[in-house]
């Protein structure tokens, strides 16, 4: 059994708890916007937040998740596809097969939280995940993008 | 029933080809429409269904796999439709639907860069035909002439009388019209739809998650499995202690799927995959234990010097000339076994009952899809159906070879009635690939004192896609395939260069590790060779090499004009900045021109691409905003195997099992990549897979101008430079 916070819903779930929490999410919680790439935290895929922070979760076993902590997905990012960095993928068509896009969108909104103007080399950085279609220009200039829309937000 | 048209077999090589890009020839009954029409109501004609709201669903055969083609395709649809743009959404018809209806979507095979090029004239000629009785059916109901009525943006006017009507509200109507015999197609300068850079149709819902792609399936009461086959090529489970993991949680049944693989079906996946780590599995690894990189180049070594050869291009005497030359210079080439690593592993789901089969799956060819579950299932392909889903990326790996619908098909059978997921781990996916082949390539040129090359000979030594699937490539030893981009003429791929003396050719050596279509396929290997060694001559001879290309090039204008598109913007004739190093190359292949320019610095040991400016000419581009993305996306399938890309074989299987030991282009290698996109009208070129070809050898020929050193082995990782 294990209690998580996912989307801001508290769910008991039952589950052996050295289960990844990425098959949590798509085979308990029926959240399959996540997914699975790799199963060893190289290739970014299974990207969620976990406080806030970009967590691959194909490696990480739900025991090691307390209830009070915060499990976003990309289901959970936004209600309607409004996050600052969906609408910028949504404006400069980033995806191509898609797949791998729910974990880049995760990795560049928690970019956007703790660096809200990222440079060349922080996205470099921390932008680490596999896209084999080969995205990673539009995804960089989404980023930018989504920078620049969410701190005129604020200032507006 | 049409089924009795091809016989299985035929119908099974036939798609088997086509999806690794062969052309298959058929023809769309456009006439036979009427018989064969489906008794849905808003269904103008097999393309077009229209609903009263207006709602425009085309339907489109070939996959989506990234690469465009569902929005491209329906973006020739609606333009002959004369649609509103902003109502249309697409739908996968069916393969067994196809099949009833003679298979009047033509090919399903999505590969060689053939998803538009291909269907181009069918699906306008589809949008057209709706739109002509569309017209036929407001006539009617107008009872006016059809000829006085004109259709736009979903809406048909009687100019004399000023009515209109839209779409929705004759669609019934038109379905009764007699589909029309001939229908004239716009001129591609009038399109007001196609050729534009429309956003794409699929984008929003892969931005929340709610694309379903194949691993996301879920059905009632659907199980879950997990499977490994033999690691090493050739082997057979020997035996399994199935009572070792079948009372761990969740599992339903231990299953030996064939000779080869052992699958656990569970609950979830990840208790069947929990249990199948768990499971003691004894192979029995068969005749290729001994197989490694090095025993399979060194097969491929004696092929260079073999006196047996398949001759692809022959033009003059390349051997006398080369043996009376003063001047023969030599270099020898190899291109590793790649594997696909599509971010979503293999997977597909069946269900089975004693009387039907079916399958969902993501597949770039439904088609062959189908084939594969009437055979695993031995219900007759009548009975069968399968369901596309989006693919997680393609490549080349989901079309001719389908052993997971087979494996999926089997599993399900074992549970009548319940739908069994069967999804590949990474591991699984990575040694059992159907990888991009393994080739050698000798060159020896003869230069005469002008610079000139007198005579050139090519030979290939190595591996043939065609072999597994093909029989009279069995029987001749003769792979067209394998001079991909290499031909004397023709609109497929042409060798641009004229050489007055040129012999091409191929000794096959087919080591076993099974090898597939890879996107670009052997266009890659062949254009890295040949781009590199001309760069080589180039050097030899003492001249520029955009000046020698020029020379070589001056019989085909078009593949110059890529050449000199890129490097006109790249800034050729002017200096580049400090530090920075120019290359170039040119192909054509799957009917289109391409050409890269790369910058590339190289500073104590580390390689950075900076800039690449890539050009290319597919004749019509149906839409310039998804033609960019394929060449950029390009850039990183070609770079991540030409500076990391290698499966390297030990013990008969591959070394590399997920993406810590296979590494792959990051963010932080992708280099800036400005795209021009030049078509020249007249004909119809792929975009998904050319300009990978280009990608290696420009930035080869970059590393050379900034290093002095000549990189001939593949990938660049294993050359002393840092990537």
């Amino acid at each position: 059994m294990a209690r998580l916070t996912i989307n801001g819903e508290t769910r008991d779930i039952e589950v052996d708890p050295e289960t990844p929490l990425l098959w949590v999410l798509r085979e308990q919680a029926g959240l399959t916007g996540t997914k699975f790439g790799c199963g060893i935290a190289q290739c970014g895929a299974c990207t969620v937040h976990i406080d806030g922070v970009a967590t691959r979760s194909c490696a990480m076993p739900v025991s090691a998740i307390a209830q009070d902590q915060q499990i976003v997905t990309i289901e959970g990012l936004s209600e309607d596809g409004s996050h600052p960095v969906q609408q910028a993928w949504l404006a400069l068509d980033v995806p191509q097969c898609g797949y791998c896009q729910a974990g880049m969108i995760m990795a560049a909104a928690a970019l956007l939280n703790s660096t809200p103007k990222p440079n060349d080399d922080d996205i470099s950085a921390e932008i680490t995940n596999i896209c084999r279609c080969g995205t990673y220009n539009r995804v960089r200039a989404a980023i930018k993008l989504a920078a620049e829309t969410a701190s005129a937000s604020q200032k507006g | 029933m049409t089924v009795a048209i091809f016989s299985r077999r035929k119908f099974l090589i036939g798609t088997a080809a086509a999806a690794g890009g062969l052309s298959l020839g058929f023809h769309v009954p456009f006439a036979a429409q009427a018989q064969e029409r489906s008794a849905i109501q808003p269904e103008v004609n097999a393309w077009v269904l229209i609903r009263p709201d207006d709602t425009v669903v085309i339907r489109i055969a070939r996959s989506e796999m990234g690469q465009g083609t569902l929005t491209g395709l329906a973006q020739l649809a609606a333009e002959e439709l004369d649609c509103d743009w902003s109502k249309v959404t697409t739908e996968y018809p069916t393969p067994g639907d196809s099949l009833r209806r003679n298979r009047i979507w033509g090919s399903f095979a999505t590969g060689g860069s053939r998803g538009i090029r291909e269907s181009h004239e069918y699906v306008r000629q589809g949008g057209a035909a709706a739109r002509e009785m569309l017209v036929a059916a407001a006539a009617t109901l107008w009872k006016v002439p059809a000829n006085e009525c004109s259709a736009a943006n979903s809406v048909i006017t009687h100019a004399s009388s000023g009515r209109t009507v839209t779409y929705g509200a004759v669609a019934s109507l038109a379905a009764q019209m007699p589909p029309p015999t001939n229908v004239r197609l716009k001129n591609p300068k009038d399109w007001k739809i196609a050729g534009k850079p429309l956003p794409r149709l699929d984008t929003p819902d892969k931005l929340t998650g709610k694309q379903v792609y194949g691993v996301d399936l879920k059905l009632p009461g659907m199980l879950n499995a997990a499977i490994k086959a033999c690691p090493v090529f050739g082997g057979k489970v020997a035996s399994f202690d199935a009572a070792a993991a079948s009372g761990m949680p969740g599992v339903r049944k231990i299953v030996q799927v064939d000779e080869t693989a052992v699958a656990v079906v569970a609950d979830t996946w990840w208790q069947a995959h929990s249990a199948l780590n768990a499971l003691p599995i004894v192979w029995d690894e068969g005749p290729n234990t001994n197989v490694t990189s090095e025993t399979i180049a060194s097969m491929l070594r004696e092929g260079l010097d073999a006196e047996d050869a398949v001759v692809g291009t022959a033009i003059g005497d390349a051997r006398a000339a080369l043996a009376d030359s003063a001047k023969v210079v030599t270099a020898t080439y190899s291109f590793p076994y790649q594997a696909h690593a599509t971010m979503e592993p293999m997977n597909a789901t069946a269900r089975y009952t004693t009387d039907k089969c079916e399958v969902w799956v993501p597949t770039q060819n439904g088609e062959a899809s189908l084939v594969a579950a009437a055979e695993a299932s031995g219900l007759p392909i009548e009975q069968c159906e399968v369901n596309k889903l989006h693919l997680g990326g393609g490549f080349g790996r989901r079309g001719a070879y389908q052993e997971y619908v087979r494996q999926a098909v089997r599993l399900a059978k074992e549970f009548p009635g319940t739908p069994v997921k069967l999804i590949w781990s990474r591991e699984e996916d990575m040694l059992h690939g159907a990888y991009h082949p393994v080739t050698q390539c000798r060159f020896s040129a003869a230069l005469d004192a002008s610079g000139t090359v007198a005579a050139l000979h090519m030979r290939i030594s190595g591996q043939s896609i065609l072999w597994p699937l093909r029989a009279e490539v069995r029987e001749t030893g003769r792979d067209p395939a394998v001079f991909q981009g290499l031909r004397d003429g023709g609109t497929e791929d042409a060798f641009g260069y004229t050489i007055p003396n040129l012999l091409i050719d191929h000794a096959m050596r087919n080591p076993p590790v099974p090898p597939g279509f890879w996107r670009g396929v052997n266009l890659n290997q062949n254009a890295l060779y040949v781009e590199c060694f001309i760069d080589e001559l180039a050097h030899e001879a003492g001249t520029d090499p955009l000046d020698f290309r020029r020379k070589l090039l001056v019989n085909h204008p078009k593949h110059l004009a890529v050449l000199e598109a890129v490097a006109e913007r790249v800034g050729w004739e002017k200096p580049p900045g400090n530090g920075i190093h120019r290359g170039l190359a040119q192909i054509m292949g799957f009917g289109s021109y391409v050409a890269a320019a790369a910058e590339v610095s190289v500073t104590d040991g580390q390689l950075k691409i900076h800039r690449i400016v890539a050009a290319t000419d597919p004749g019509h581009i149906v839409n310039p905003a998804q033609a960019e993305r394929q060449v950029e996306g390009s850039f990183v399938y070609g770079l991540s195997a030409c500076l990391f890309g290698e499966c390297t074989i030990s013990g008969g299987r591959v070394e590399q099992e997920n993406f810590d030991t296979y590494e792959v282009m990051r963010m932080d290698q992708m280099p800036a990549v400005e795209t021009i996109l030049m078509p020249s009208g007249d004909f119809w070129g792929g975009v998904g897979e050319p300009t990978i070809a280009v990608a290696g050898p420009a930035v080869l020929n970059a590393v050379f101008a900034a290093t002095g050193k000549r990189i001939r082995q593949l990938p660049l990782k294993n050359n002393n430079l840092g990537v």
